[in-house]
């Protein structure tokens, strides 16, 4: 029957369209999907169309990437990073500046900014890097480790974006933390830190500096640069235990906060839903990650481990700093919220390493051979 | 090279992903702690702000009171109107913005100007009215261009606005916008809430000085705003108290008559309800039109104004210092009689001069009056009689009784600003001059004080109440503009009361005397030209005051400059038995009082007691000059 055979064919389909993608994760992925469409309708209800095709773009990639087997990834890495960087210095010396800052190149047909490339770049070439070294890594491969890490992130930081400097750094350090960095240098690395900061707070430029100064007294400069950090706390704090209800929060409905359906969407979220629907989301993410450190526990290769690990740490560092910034205990830097805040980029960035983690979780058996 | 045990690897990695996930934890504890700070232990105090955030109280101005005549005449009152506003601090290039502007909506260069002196008199974040009065159409032509002009906005407002233009312009006074020094007034009666959203505060006149009666009690509205300021929706509105009425004891048809008198002449008019002191008329020509000011006058007409040499803004009617002239007269007469100095019979020989230490004093009349009583020394003006009684009598004495007249004092009237005018006395003298030789009061500087000249100066308000008192019996009362005051919430009528100053104790017979004396004046004296075929019987005094001094010469009235001419003065009151209405009249450089100044007195009083309206501005009477010599 043409019938019958149709619809097993079409079933067959979905089976194969379905068998690489990981249900814990795409339904942790959706739920907070459906959360995003929720608080989109209340912070930015005319956006919510584009936001979709967003999604459903990002999907595409995901499912793309699902089927990637890791070794096809690995071979990738290196061709990728080297793009990465060159369009990084591209960027450096012909870049569109826009808001002060120098992160956009002009190909002519669109715009793109190579420092969301390198998100997934630098977890891809670090575990590369030391999945050749297999053996036990000395501490010169960690050297080179290093530098791979602090020429694009240099470079990131210099367009200025301090954000996305601090994502691609984070990303690059899970990986060199999960390859073995020994807990001396570590340690030895944050007191190190610690003690560079004031040269590094020379480094840094006006608006930075001014940020960081805002994060300690925002209430010094209420209408200026510290209006967005006020009115984030003021939206969170006044949504109490239960929040004033979907669509109900004054705050966010009479434009009291700032780039409500981007970086500080939260604050919607959490002027609207209170205290219990931070927790959700919180639990959301956990287990999320969760899920992600799972997938790198039971990763058949190094390469396969250290770059789910990395990965998922990621969406923490996302997760960490946006509601970090947006509640007031870090510095205002443009990181959005992850898999919520509108915007394609980061969103297909994030579904690129989640169909990453859903082809390494596909490949858990298959490679040891 | 050492072999890698991949199960001790694997432990190492999955013991690192444990810390990581620990860590994890570890931080998103800590961002939930947060929350609980700020959404449980701070949630009142967050919720607090939220609530100053979102709620706006938007001050609702009040409609300032009315002004009426006594017969309901309106002569003050608001029309509310749209304005094109510009706030300069968030507008950017003005030049630009009001150029732009232009091409949509006409602005004239008297709107820039006045545009330009609002912007030097405030702070940049205050909006400010580029144009005024915007028709329907223009208002539409705007909203269309509205996204063109960031800080500029239409608003409605309430203007004042004065019907009768510059009629009364002196007595009504007008507003201006809020200053510094009119904020300092607000805030020492601790008024400050209720002006927050009001522009306009009284300058001069009776806005001025009722300006906390007329302003009203301000309303206001908790607006529902967003971030930027836009009022999104009304949660609760108190609606504002109209500022209360004020009645005034003018009568604004006489007022009219009297200002429109005086011609293109220059002068001043007072005329009061002798029993109550309660101002009928009060005119000072030539005034201004205080709808200039409402919306902001720009700096040409301000400068015209200001600059002119006929004075518009000065109000001569309080303001103004003149010598009496002879209307001093039957005051110095009363004193002489109540001082025991002169009786009524008693004459006196008038050679046409009085001489004192060998220096004549002159009577305008050649050959002088002959034998002159004091009824033939007020109908005829004969100064030799007074040289001789201000001789008689002393500086000291005339002071005193003049300073209880209200002479030289400031009548209280419910205006600010009021003058003082000169009383001279050897005290005055004394503190007026800083050499010991000026000082000195000499007896001879005595003897032209009797004839209203010399250091004699008053104002015609204080000149009105003299008349008025004597019109009165001796009984003073604080001349007053508003009658009553009415609260538009209750309408209870709080009532001015007459206010008697002092009852000066004169003794009827006296006051006789004088009566008399003026009824002849108008009868067969000086006044008698003007008041010819009168149906009512008045009592007049005519005077003209020196501006110069001829040194003796002949006079050529015609031949000199006009402002050296002398100022025409004539006080009045009628009917002369039972008074109700005192005049005092002043014509700058107008020549003789029986020849400016009484026609003007016969229009007022022919209008307030028998209804009969002029065809035209009073004549100068030049056949009234002959006769007598004042």
């Amino acid at each position: 029957m043409n019938r019958g055979f149709g619809l097993a064919a079409l079933r067959a389909w979905g089976q194969k369209l379905v068998a690489p993608i990981d249900g814990p994760l795409m339904l942790i992925a959706v739920l907070l999907l459906l959360l995003a469409v929720g608080i989109m309708a209340s912070a930015s209800p005319e956006r919510i169309n584009a936001q979709l095709i967003n999604v459903a773009i990002a999907l595409v990639v995901m499912r793309v990437l699902a089927q990637v087997p890791p070794q096809r990834l690995m071979h990738l890495a290196v061709p990728i990073y080297v793009l990465g960087v060159l369009l990084l210095i591209a960027v450096a010396l012909f870049g569109d500046v826009s808001k002060g800052a120098r992160r956009w190149l002009n190909l002519g047909f669109m715009r793109a900014q190579p420092s969301e490339l390198m998100k997934i770049a630098m977890p891809l070439i670090l575990a590369w890097f030391f999945q050749q070294r297999e053996a036990m890594p000395r501490l010169r491969d960690y050297g080179i480790a290093a530098a791979l890490l602090l020429l694009p992130v240099g470079l990131i930081a210099r367009q200025p974006d301090l954000g996305t400097a601090i994502l691609v750094m984070a990303a690059g350090f899970y990986v060199i933390f999960f390859a073995g960095l020994s807990w001396k240098i570590i340690i030895g690395m944050v007191v190190s830190a610690i003690a560079a900061a004031p040269l590094a707070w020379n480094l840094l430029h006006d608006y930075q500096r001014n940020r960081i100064i805002t994060l300690f007294d925002p209430e010094k400069d209420p209408l200026g640069k510290g209006f967005h950090i006020i009115q984030s706390t003021i939206a969170i704090g006044s949504g109490g235990l239960f929040g004033k209800g979907w669509r109900a929060g004054t705050q966010a409905q009479l434009e009291f906060i700032p780039e409500r359906h981007t970086d500080f969407i939260f604050a919607v979220y959490s002027e609207e839903f209170g205290l219990f629907g931070n927790l959700l989301l919180l639990v959301l993410y956990a287990l999320l990650i969760g899920r992600g450190l799972m997938i790198a526990a039971n990763a058949a290769t190094l390469f396969s481990r250290l770059l789910a690990g990395a990965v998922t740490m990621i969406f923490f560092t996302y997760a960490f700093v946006n509601m970090g910034m947006v509640s007031g205990i870090l510095p205002v830097v443009g990181v959005p919220l992850p898999l919520v805040s509108y915007g394609g980029t980061a969103l297909v960035t994030l579904f690129i390493g989640i169909g990453i983690l859903m082809s390494i979780h596909g490949n858990r058996m298959l490679v040891q051979k | 090279m050492e072999f890698k045990n991949p199960q001790e690897e694997l432990e190492r990695f999955r013991s690192r992903l444990a810390v990581a996930g620990g860590f994890v934890l570890l931080c998103f504890t800590v961002l939930f702690l947060r929350f609980i700070w700020l959404q449980i232990v701070q949630h009142d105090y967050y919720q607090t702000r939220a609530e100053d955030n979102r709620i706006s109280l938007v001050p609702i101005v009040p409609n300032r009171g009315l002004i009426v005549d006594r017969n309901g005449t309106v002569l003050a009152r608001n029309y509310s109107a749209y304005t094109l506003e510009i706030t300069p601090s968030r507008a950017g290039d003005l030049e630009k913005t009001i150029d732009g502007l232009a091409t949509i909506i006409e602005i004239e260069a008297k709107d820039r100007r006045r545009f330009k002196k609002l912007m030097d008199e405030s702070k940049s974040f205050e909006t400010l009215p580029i144009r005024t009065r915007l028709s329907d159409e223009e208002v539409a032509k705007f909203i269309a261009h509205r996204y063109r002009f960031p800080g500029v906005e239409i608003k409605a407002r309430l203007f004042r606005q004065y019907p009768g233009g510059a009629y009364a312009s002196h007595i009504l006074g007008y507003i201006g916008r809020i200053t510094d020094r009119d904020l300092e007034k607000i805030e020492a009666r601790d008024d400050d809430a209720n002006y927050r959203g009001t522009d306009h505060f009284g300058k001069t006149g009776l806005e001025l000085r009722y300006e906390f009666d007329l302003h009203g009690v301000s309303g206001h509205e908790q607006v529902e705003v967003d971030a930027g300021g836009r009022a999104v929706r009304t949660l609760t509105h108190t609606p504002p108290i109209a500022g209360n009425q004020l009645t005034l004891t003018i009568d604004a048809e006489l007022q009219r008559i009297a200002e429109q008198a005086f011609g293109d002449r220059k002068g001043s008019l007072v005329a009061i309800e002798p029993s109550s002191g309660g101002i009928l008329a009060m005119v000072s020509v030539p005034n201004y039109d205080p709808n200039m000011f409402v919306d902001g006058i720009d700096t040409q007409n301000w400068r015209e104004l200001n600059e002119s040499p006929d004075k518009p803004m000065v109000n001569r009617a309080l303001n103004g210092a003149y010598p009496p002239g002879s209307t001093f007269k039957p005051f110095m007469a009363l004193a002489a009689l109540e001082l025991g100095k002169r009786r009524a019979e008693q004459a006196i020989s008038d050679p046409g001069f009085f001489n004192f230490g060998g220096h004549h004093f002159r009577d305008d009349k050649k050959g002088g009056h002959g034998m002159v009583d004091m009824y033939k020394s007020i109908v005829h003006s004969c100064d030799t009689y007074y040289y001789m009684l201000a001789n008689d009598m002393g500086i000291d004495n005339i002071a005193a009784f003049m300073g209880r007249l209200g002479l030289g004092q400031r009548t209280g009237i419910d205006i600010d600003g009021e003058s003082e005018g000169v009383l001279p006395s050897q005290e005055w003298k004394k503190k007026r001059f800083r050499k010991p030789e000026q000082q000195k009061w000499y007896a001879g500087e005595t003897i032209s004080i009797g004839i209203g000249q010399g250091y004699n100066a008053y104002t015609p308000i204080q000149l009105a109440q003299a008349t008025a008192t004597l019109a009165n019996n001796g009984v003073m009362f604080r001349p007053h503009l508003v009658k009553y005051v009415t609260d538009t919430r209750t309408g209870d009528k709080r009532l001015i009361e007459p206010e008697p100053l002092r009852d000066l104790q004169l003794k009827p017979e006296h006051v006789a005397v004088i009566r008399n004396a003026m009824i002849g004046v108008n009868k067969e004296g000086t006044g008698a030209r003007a008041f010819a075929k009168a149906e009512y019987v008045s009592a007049g005094k005519t005077g003209t005051a020196q501006v110069f001094s001829y040194k003796g010469a002949e006079h050529k009235t015609e031949s000199m400059a006009a402002h050296l001419r002398d100022h025409a003065l004539f006080i009045a009151f009628a009917p002369a038995d039972k008074p109700t209405i005192a005049l005092a009249v002043l014509v700058e450089n107008g020549g003789f009082g029986a020849q400016a100044a009484a026609p003007i007195a016969r229009q007022v009083l022919d209008y307030y007691l028998l209804g009969k309206k002029p065809k035209a501005p009073a004549q100068p009477d030049e056949a009234a000059v002959e006769e007598d010599g004042e």
